[in-house]
């Protein structure tokens, strides 16, 4: 095996990764370093090629691909080395990783290494959807590969699972594809989805809502059909009759989990809320010289909020690099249900003032909560929201930060 | 004039495949005949991949001796052949003061089946070798020749074995009708194609009782008992070390929590009697009575991921052993009722089967140049092609990742559909390279996996993903896996 160098190794070319290394490169570090296992750089926006990215970054509306080849043109022309079919294969040991391109097996060591490797959606059986195992099940991403990457036939008649933001992304795909959309079935009470303020996608949910049945409070019992679906057999899930509605494709959407292979391989302390690694405000996970960002740090934000933390974890990496000290003591944040999960999870001495809020989703609808933190009898901090809605992100005010005794119990989020 | 075929062996499971690979070894001409467009596609490819010594079987039944006769065999196999293995042991767990007082009588079993190193050990030994194992064990027995298997390699080893040395594999050839005439026996398929042979082997799995009744017999009834299981992510595999075996009942050898050759973690089967022989659906019932096994036996296992739910059909009969028969008159074996133990047992029935058909007058010849066969790793004991710098060397597309779950490279992709028996439907690429078999179930290379497929073999992808006219027994078996 051959052994290189860089300063800063990244992993994951989408735009957590690719904002994290063009800061790099803009705060003067000579050599970033990012390797991605996909032919080409670009990350999930690569595949998403309907609108709704770069407001915030790009200030204009962009398609997934125009935004995804934004960020690889700049990083490209601020001197980033970026690495196409390059698999993350472990850990050579503290500071280095072990690839896999067509090129060979190797080992690429760097002072620092910063993780973005995304998320993904679970698959039906992750989710125990029983049935048989016919063909045209899919998640939003694998319908996108197969529609717009690919170029391969779908079907007619879809059903979609799941009544969050990334649904809609199903919804304009299947359309797209010229599929009708029988139905969407959501287990929660009501639909998920925000009212985006910018006018395109607004309408489109508007459109959506208007044209497809929102089946909620139900659940998928059972896949039909054994080669090609056939349909889905749905019921309440608070029981009740049950009723097929025919379909030859089902797309699964969101229910995300990080691809956290390489975080767990590297034995980092992982978050039982996130199921991605811990980390604090500056994006250090439990070991030394190690990153994370992005939605591999908890399902999912936007494109813009993944990139914006890419941008700041470079901040705290090249302090890093300039010999600022890894904190010795870090005090986990925990979330308490039905808050499923709160970001970061966990503390540092040089992070507590306080200017960045918390961010938490929660598992069920939730009316006129008080989220309470505390730690051990002390609350700390009450903010009170009007409606909770799962598959939404709330922030969490941070003026309680300076309050935590470090040394103290984990702080615990909680509805009081 | 078609030619007449010495053996024709009905069913491309571990049994027919095995009995395939056995005769090859003899100046024989065989025809391996298969109603799926794959070999293994039957209870092969969804079981528990356990690789039993028979500790536990019946003393003095057929099934006993085969197992052990079996397993003498597949020790020298399995490595020559590259069928991925682990040697870990079995440990099976008394949860009650019942279970427990039942462990002498097991233990007496296993040494008179001639499983002689098990051994009976304390609850203290048990949480020693199983720390995270749930509280409340009384004890246990500790099998250490009990080991896994890969499924899908084994009968495809066989068959590929069989192949090289001249044995014809006819796919999509669903027996449908037997007549026997001066010493020939024809074998006509649903489409009307023939085969004539002189010796017939019935290794029909869940349908061996239809072929035995087409030759005459109603020697036994296969009722399709389903057992569910739920694959766990890889990040379980280090939960526990051993197969964990509960105390089997007459009925069933139980719910157990074993790894697999691939590193993932195996909870199942269920045992449930249906009427259909194609039900390999999961259910709702079932995953839930597994949940609730699975939390009682390994806390932790309930925090990991589910990569994968399947179900598979054994072979019950209203007997307690399998049903094979040889009917010398008619020159006929029946090989049915390989209930549960049929992977780990398919050499010795093979080895046995051999021997019916010689005392049935047919003529064993060696041959001297028997070729060997040595099959791609898919296992996570052994190097796989992404680690192998000096392959990918030689070949780059063997470190071009197309499946990332499982690392699985263009190069083992194209090395499956191009080889001697060749990949031709999705079900089949799983199978033989564990492309679409990791944690996102192929949701990142499925399209992939479909343009490389449509592509090298020329198939429409319409007829890869079932879109379009689904034969009567179509390519891609969306049911067991
Ligand atoms: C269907 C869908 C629709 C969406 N629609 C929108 C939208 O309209 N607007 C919006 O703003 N956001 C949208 N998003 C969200 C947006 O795509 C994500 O927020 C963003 O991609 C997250 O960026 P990331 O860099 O964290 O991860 P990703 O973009 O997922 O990038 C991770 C990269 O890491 C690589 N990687 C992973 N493991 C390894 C390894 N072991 N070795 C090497 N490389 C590895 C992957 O190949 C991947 O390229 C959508 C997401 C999905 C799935
Ligand atoms: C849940 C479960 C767990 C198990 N666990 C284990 C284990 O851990 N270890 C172990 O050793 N065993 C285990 N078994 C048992 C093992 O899987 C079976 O005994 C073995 O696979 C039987 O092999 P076979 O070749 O007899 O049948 P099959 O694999 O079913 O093969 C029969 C073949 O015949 C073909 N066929 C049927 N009818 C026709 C026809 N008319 N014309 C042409 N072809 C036909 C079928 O298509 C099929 O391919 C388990 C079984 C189950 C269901």
């Amino acid at each position: 095996m051959t052994a290189e160098r860089t300063d800063v190794l990244i992993v994951g070319a989408g735009p957590a990764g690719l904002s994290a290394a063009l800061e790099l490169k803009r705060l003067g570090v000579p050599r970033v370093t990012v390797v991605d296992r996909e032919p080409q750089p670009g990350g999930m926006p690569r595949l998403c090629h309907h609108t709704g990215f770069g407001v915030w970054d790009f200030h204009r509306m962009l398609s997934g691909p125009q935004y995804a080849r934004r960020y690889v043109r700049l990083a490209e022309a601020a001197g980033v080395e970026i690495r196409t079919e390059t698999t993350v294969t472990g850990w050579a040991d503290d500071h280095a990783l072990t690839l896999t391109s067509p090129a060979g097996t190797g080992v690429l060591q760097s002072d620092a290494i910063l993780l973005a490797t995304g998320v993904r959606e679970r698959p039906r059986s992750a989710r125990l959807t029983p049935g048989y195992r016919p063909r045209g099940v899919f998640t939003t991403g694998s319908l996108q590969r197969f529609v717009d990457e690919r170029h391969l036939p779908v079907g007619k008649r879809a059903v979609i699972v799941g009544a969050e933001e990334v649904s809609l992304s199903a919804f304009m795909t299947l359309t797209g594809a010229g599929l009708e959309v029988a139905a969407i079935v959501t287990e929660l009470p009501r639909h998920q989805m925000n009212y985006f303020p910018y006018a395109p996608v607004k309408w489109l949910l508007v459109d959506m809502l208007h044209r497809v049945p929102v089946l909620t409070a139900a659940r998928v019992e059972r896949i039909l059909g054994r080669f090609r679906v056939e349909g889905v057999e749905v019921s309440p899930v608070a029981g009740g009759e049950r009723r097929v509605i025919p379909c030859d494709t089902v797309v699964f959407t969101g229910d995300w989990i990080p691809e956290h292979e390489v975080a767990r391989s590297g034995e980092l302390r992982m978050d039982a809320g996130t199921r991605g690694p811990q980390v604090d405000f500056a994006f250090r996970t439990s070991r030394a010289g190690i990153f994370a960002a992005g939605n591999l740090l908890r399902g999912a934000e936007t494109a813009a909020t993944s990139a914006a933390e890419g941008r700041r974890a470079a901040g705290w990496i090249a302090r890093f690099l300039q010999g600022a000290p890894w904190p010795k003591v870090r005090l986990p944040v925990v979330a308490e249900p039905p808050i499923k999960w709160v970001f970061p999870n966990a503390l540092s001495a040089d992070t507590l003032r306080g200017e960045q809020p918390l961010t938490f989703r929660t598992a069920d609808f939730v009316e006129n909560a008080v989220v309470q933190v505390s730690q051990g009898n002390d609350v700390l901090y009450r903010q009170s929201f009007r409606y909770l809605t799962p598959n939404r992100t709330f922030r969490l005010d941070a003026a309680w930060l300076p309050r935590v005794a470090l040394r103290g119990e984990p702080v615990r989020i909680r509805v009081a | 004039m078609h030619p007449v075929y010495d053996v024709a062996i009905i069913g491309a499971g571990a049994v027919g495949t095995a009995v395939a690979r056995e005769l090859s070894r003899y100046h024989l001409k065989i025809i391996l005949l298969e109603a799926k467009a794959d070999v293994g596609m039957g209870t092969t490819k969804a079981n528990t991949a356990i690789w039993h010594t028979g500790f536990d079987a019946k003393p003095g039944t057929l099934e006993a001796r085969l197992l052990r006769r079996s397993y003498a065999l597949m020790e020298k196999f399995v490595p020559e052949a590259g069928i991925p293995t682990e040697p870990l042991g079995g440990l099976l767990v008394a949860w009650t003061e019942d279970q427990y007082h039942t462990l002498p009588s097991l233990l007496e079993r296993a040494h008179t089946n001639g499983v002689t190193d098990v051994r009976i050990i304390s609850a203290e030994d048990v949480y020693r070798l199983e720390p995270r194992l749930n509280a409340g064990a009384w004890g246990g027995l500790f099998v250490p020749g009990e080991s896994l298997l890969c499924p899908f390699t084994l009968p495809l080893a066989f068959a590929t074995q069989a192949v090289i040395n001249g044995a014809e594999l006819r796919l999509n050839f669903r027996v449908q009708g037997i007549a026997l005439e001066d010493g020939i026996t024809r074998i006509v398929s649903e489409d009307g194609q023939t085969v004539a042979a002189r010796y017939l082997v019935n290794a029909a799995g869940l349908y061996s009782d239809e072929i035995d009744r087409m030759l005459g017999h109603h020697d036994f009834t296969v009722t399709p008992r389903r057992g569910e299981l739920i694959v766990y992510d890889k990040f379980a595999r280090t939960l526990i070390n051993h197969i964990i075996l509960p105390v089997p009942t007459p009925i069933t050898k139980g719910v157990l929590i074993s790894p697999t050759v691939y590193g993932n973690i195996l909870l199942g089967p269920t045992a449930e009697d249906l009427d259909d022989k194609t039900n390999t659906a999961t259910s709702r019932q079932g995953l839930e009575m597994l949940l609730e096994k699975g939390r009682a036996i390994l806390p932790d296992l309930m925090k990991e991921e589910v990569t994968a739910t399947y179900a598979g059909l054994r072979a019950a009969t209203e007997h307690k052993d399998y049903q094979i028969r040889l009917h010398a008159g008619q020159r006929y074996v029946c090989a049915g009722g390989i209930r549960s133990t049929g992977v780990s047992a398919a050499m010795g029935i093979a080895d046995y089967i051999g021997g019916l058909l010689s005392e049935a007058g047919l003529e064993l010849r060696p041959k001297d140049n028997f070729l060997p066969v040595h099959m791609p790793n898919i296992g996570q004991a052994a190097p796989r092609p992404y680690q192998q710098p000096e392959r990918i060397a030689q070949n780059p597309d063997y470190g071009r990742i197309v499946c990332h779950c499982e690392k699985v490279s263009l190069g083992e992709i194209l090395d499956a559909i191009h080889a001697p028996i060749p990949a031709r439907t999705l079900d089949g690429l799983r199978r033989r390279t564990r492309a679409m078999q990791g944690r996102c179930q192929g949701f990142n290379c499925q399209a992939h996996i479909v343009d490389i497929l449509a592509r090298e073999t020329g198939q429409d992808p319409r007829v890869l993903l079932a879109l379009e006219k689904f034969p009567a027994d179509p390519a891609d078996d969306g049911g067991q896996s």
